[in-house]
């Protein structure tokens, strides 16, 4: 049996040597990039520039924890119902929460802008029944709608699937002992999927915090993300120095979060 | 509370569903536009289907989605094994706190690093064109991998380890214990990772974005290289048309799913 | 009228072919490179593709000279030039726009072409030629030539403009449209401040920036190509673009009318080059004489419908555009200028400017905005005070949410410890 066991641990070597490789080794490129210059001597100038865009960090993270709680409220109620239906309906509406995600989100998030314009579907129907237009695209509301459009399914999916492993006869062994829908839903599933949970909320929240298309297509580019900042630096302006020491700030506070986060649940690993 | 849930589901599929709605609508549009209605025809499924450079990129992104999903799911599915003998141990939870990076990065900064990376590589190695095929490949298994392992992973640690024994004692060698009793056993879990690897690749748009190169563009880089000029609707009868067949398989599936359970009923009564 | 002539055309290319193919086969040098591969690296949508009938002049390259061509597409010189100057990789073939080629030029990324080798550039009048960004004329041979200027929605506007100062008419206050884009954004408040697009010294730059920033008060929307969308649509009333584009947003939209304003506007040409290190010199050179062939340069000038350099193009009648006013406007009607390259100091001053430019909010200024988080300073002068203002409102915000969490897991545990008390 032990020897079956070195085997079986052997067999995870390709894995570390990729983590090792792809997934450890690019970090110190971008910790490199970020406290040299163009000339490659070490120096703090990009660090002593950052300061100009703490606004938009702030802005960044803002949009981010709003778009992840609404993703969740959204979320929840909705995994909870997938995950009481027979086995036909659950595999059938999780592959309808999956497909859109098929489809280019570039192409989606266009498509968004023909919903919201002045002169848009819902506003030329607001129009046709007689209620003033209201403005919606360019704003921080259709940023955050185009978010939480773009990374809903990301949120049900670990709830649903941490929901449907659930033993609900403890769930129906609550309801024998009188406590009603409410109370067992608040006492026992809540807690019970908080794994799933905060999968889903690091799921969210990371790509929100670091978008830049849909800031710049929905947002109408009057103000930038922290993504935007980023993805110009290393397209437009040609300065990574300056965009790897961003994305050195970004990660290390998205990685700071996520470990506060994980330390809620109990596993300490996150679950799809 | 019945039709309330019910009414609730259908608004968040609408959500999901309004803009697909929206471009399936317009996909069928007479002039260029892509906001203004003006007839009806099938204009832009015509140019799409004589496209080349449209059809090659679709090709690009199902072979690299495939590849990536394919190779990260043998790939983690073969770490999850090793690292779930490993229980509590240093060297386990350093690697699942290196398997969680990729998930948590932003996208944009695992992007810029891998390019980074590469280029390093290219330059040390003396290759001209280091980007391409191999490192939108490599990257679209790195970032697929974590979500491959924190599927098939708990699908393991659900399985009875005396199973895996008990197969042995019968006289099964370890590694046909493995393919005939441990396997099956996590099968739903390498499905799912493997569904979510391959939708993970065909919507990635950033981490190409930055590590594609000569000859091997994705469709997402090829509608955001529109950006001078407009995205037509030819893009959005591809997203129609991929929308369609992938319904068309989800219907089938599901009907060959009804046939085998009558199947499975009929042969118990 | 563009559809029957691309017919024509294509007909025609078809019977014409074989004779070419049977000249060309008796070169040995060209023969030779059959099999080959040609990277071609070109703006998105920039070639006639086929599409509706129109030829796909790739393809008859390919079918001609049996080179394949590689063509990918970018979405800006600033992304083509971090790309290739990245290192990771190499093509052939890049058809970038003035400035970008007079940077490449002078840091050495691109090739001398052997003009023998390029018959056709005889259709490039001189006008065209040896421009500012490659005074040698040896690194480059005019694809498309082109002007920026003001398209608007006469339905919208209360009187036509004729000038740049209409994008920062506070009547049109959220429905204006800017360029999404540093040099091109740039460009417009240095027209109307009346100053050199090229100017090296810092005060320029920075008073353009202030303008700009003023701009912010009738809330732009920055865009690239959501331009169609938002112009056709009647979301905006005026914008800046390339004259070219008008015309096809004008096939969906006739409302909407085009005029270079009086300051003055860019003059831009995106020319062919071949890069340093190019693997078949003389396959590039091939496909750069093919482009600029009078039928498939016709072809694409129809398919771009951007200006086009060549004079086996605008000279003929059977050509949609053929002595379009907009395309080819009459030369000194109005003031026009090339963007040239400017010193590493003062494109990373643009790029410090347009971020601020782009995180600027005016004081005393609100959005009309149904959701939250719309971008509001409510009071205040100083342009550094909003700028606090809006760090201030996002850290109150940020610190309630977490203080709220923190309540939270403070009262999980007292109530824990509650509990275990009792």
């Amino acid at each position: 049996m032990r020897r079956s066991g070195t085997g079986a641990k052997l067999i995870s070597v390709p894995y570390v040597v990729w983590a090792a490789l792809f997934i450890i080794a690019p970090l110190f490129f971008v910790v490199y990039y970020s406290f040299t210059n163009a000339a490659g001597q070490f120096t703090l100038d990009n660090i002593h520039l950052l300061t100009k865009y703490i606004p938009t960090f702030l802005r960044s993270i803002w949009f981010g924890i709003v778009a992840t709680l609404i993703c969740l409220l959204i979320a929840f109620p909705t995994a909870y119902i997938i995950s009481q239906k027979s086995d036909k309906i659950q595999r059938t509406m999780i592959l309808l929460v999956m497909l859109p995600m098929w489809m280019s989100f570039l192409i989606r998030t266009y498509s968004w802008m023909a919903i919201l314009q002045d002169t848009g579907l819902i506003n030329s129907f607001l129009v046709k029944i007689g209620i003033d237009p209201v403005h919606m695209i360019n704003t921080g509301g259709a940023v955050i709608l185009g978010m939480v459009y773009n990374f809903l399914p990301y949120m049900i999916m670990p709830i649903y699937s941490v929901m449907a492993k659930l033993d609900f006869s403890m769930v129906e062994a609550a309801q024998d002992l009188g406590s009603n829908r409410i109370n067992v839903i608040r006492r026992c599933i809540i807690p019970m999927s908080i794994p799933g949970v905060i999968s889903g909320i690091t799921m969210v929240f990371v790509p929100s915090v670091s978008t830049f298309y849909i800031s710049q297509k929905l947002g109408g580019g009057s103000f930038d993300l922290i993504g935007d900042v980023i993805e110009r630096q290393f397209q437009q302006s040609y300065n990574y120095n300056l965009g790897a020491s961003l994305s050195l700030v970004l990660m290390i506070l998205i990685l700071l979060s996520m470990a506060v986060m994980n330390h809620f649940s109990d596993e300490g690993e996150m679950v799809i | 509370m019945k039709t309330l849930s019910k009414i609730y589901v259908a608004l968040v599929f609408i959500f999901l569903y309004a803009p697909i709605a929206v471009l399936i609508v317009f996909s069928f549009n007479d002039s260029t536009s892509t906001v203004v209605m003006s007839g009806f025809s099938l204009r832009w499924y015509k140019i799409l289907l004589a496209d080349g450079t449209t059809l090659k990129a679709v090709y690009n992104t199902l072979i690299l989605a495939v590849c990536s999903s394919v190779i990260s799911t043998v790939l983690g599915t073969a770490a999850s094994i090793g690292i779930e003998k490993y229980k509590k141990s240093i060297f386990r939870s350093s690697v699942m706190a290196a398997t969680n990076v990729p998930m948590m990065n932003p996208e944009i900064v695992t992007g810029v690093s891998m390019m980074l990376l590469f280029v390093f590589i290219g330059r040390a190695l003396r290759i001209e064109s280091v980007l391409g095929f191999a490192t939108i490949l490599i990257a679209h298994i790195t970032f697929s991998l974590p979500y491959v392992i924190l599927t098939v992973l708990p699908k393991l640690r659900q399985t009875d380890k005396n199973l895996a024994e008990a197969a042995q004692d019968l006289g099964c060698k370890p590694v046909s214990a493995f393919f005939k009793v441990v396997l099956p056993a996590i099968m739903p879990g390498i499905v799912t990772g493997m569904i979510m690897a391959f939708t993970l690749s065909l919507d990635d748009f950033i981490i190409t974005y930055f590590t594609s190169g000569p000859g091997f563009q994705t469709l997402p880089i090829v509608i955001f290289s529109m950006t001078k000029k407009r995205v037509k609707p030819d893009m959005y009868a591809l997203s129609a048309l991929i929308f369609l067949s992938i319904l068309i398989l989800l219907i089938l599936y599901n009907i060959a799913q009804v046939k085998s359970e009558e199947k499975i009923k009929k042969k118990r009564g | 009228m563009k559809k029957i002539t691309a017919v024509i055309l294509s007909a025609l290319i078809i019977v014409l072919f074989p004779f070419n193919f049977a000249f060309a086969a008796g070169d040995a040098e060209i023969e030779a490179l059959r099999g080959t591969k040609l990277y071609v690296y070109n703006w998105g949508e920039y070639i006639s593709d086929g599409e509706d009938g129109t030829p796909d002049v790739n393809a008859l390259f390919e079918e001609k000279y049996g080179i394949k061509v590689v063509y990918d597409t970018f979405d800006n010189n600033e992304s083509m030039y971090s790309k290739l100057k990245s290192g990771g990789v190499s093509y052939d073939i890049v058809i970038p726009s003035d400035y970008m080629i007079a940077r490449m030029i002078k840091e050495g990324m691109l090739e001398k072409i052997n003009f023998d080798n390029i018959p056709n550039y005889k259709y490039i009048p001189e006008k065209y030629r040896n421009l500012d960004y490659d005074p040698t004329g040896e690194y480059s041979v005019p694809y498309t030539v082109s002007y920026v200027g003001l398209i608007y929605n006469t339905k919208m506007v209360e009187e036509a403009p004729d000038s740049w100062a209409a994008l920062w008419d506070e009547r049109y206050t959220n429905n204006i449209l800017m360029f999404n884009n540093q040099r091109d954004a740039f460009a417009i408040a240095q027209s109307l401040l009346g100053m050199d697009y090229n100017m090296e010294s810092e005060y320029a730059w920075r008073t353009a920036a202030a303008l700009l920033k003023e701009q912010k008060t009738v809330n732009p929307v920055y865009v690239n190509d959501e331009v169609f969308l938002k112009m056709e649509s009647g979301e905006a009333a005026l914008a800046p673009y390339y004259v070219g584009d008008f015309l096809t947003m004008y096939e969906n939209n006739n409302d909407l009318a085009f005029v270079y304003p009086k300051e003055g506007v860019n003059y831009f040409v995106d020319a062919v080059c071949i890069l340093k290190g190019a693997k078949h010199k003389r396959a590039a050179e091939l496909y750069i004489d093919f482009l600029s062939d009078p039928e498939i340069a016709l072809a694409n000038a129809e398919y771009i419908c951007y200006g086009s350099p060549n004079s086996a193009v605008y000279e003929n009648p059977d050509y949609e555009y053929y002595q379009d006013e907009l395309l080819y406007p009459e030369e000194g009607a109005f003031k026009t200028q090339l963007f040239r390259n400017l010193s590493p100091e003062t494109l990373a001053l643009m790029s410090t400017l347009w971020d601020d430019v782009k995180n600027y909010t005016p004081s005393g200024f609100s959005n009309r905005s149904l959701f939250f988080g719309d971008e509001t300073a409510s009071s205040g002068s100083a342009e550094g005070e909003a700028m606090t203002k809006q760090t201030v409102k996002y850290a109150i915000y940020i610190g309630i949410f977490l203080l709220l969490c923190l309540a939270y897991i403070i009262f999980r545990y007292a109530r824990k410890k509650y509990r275990e008390r009792v």
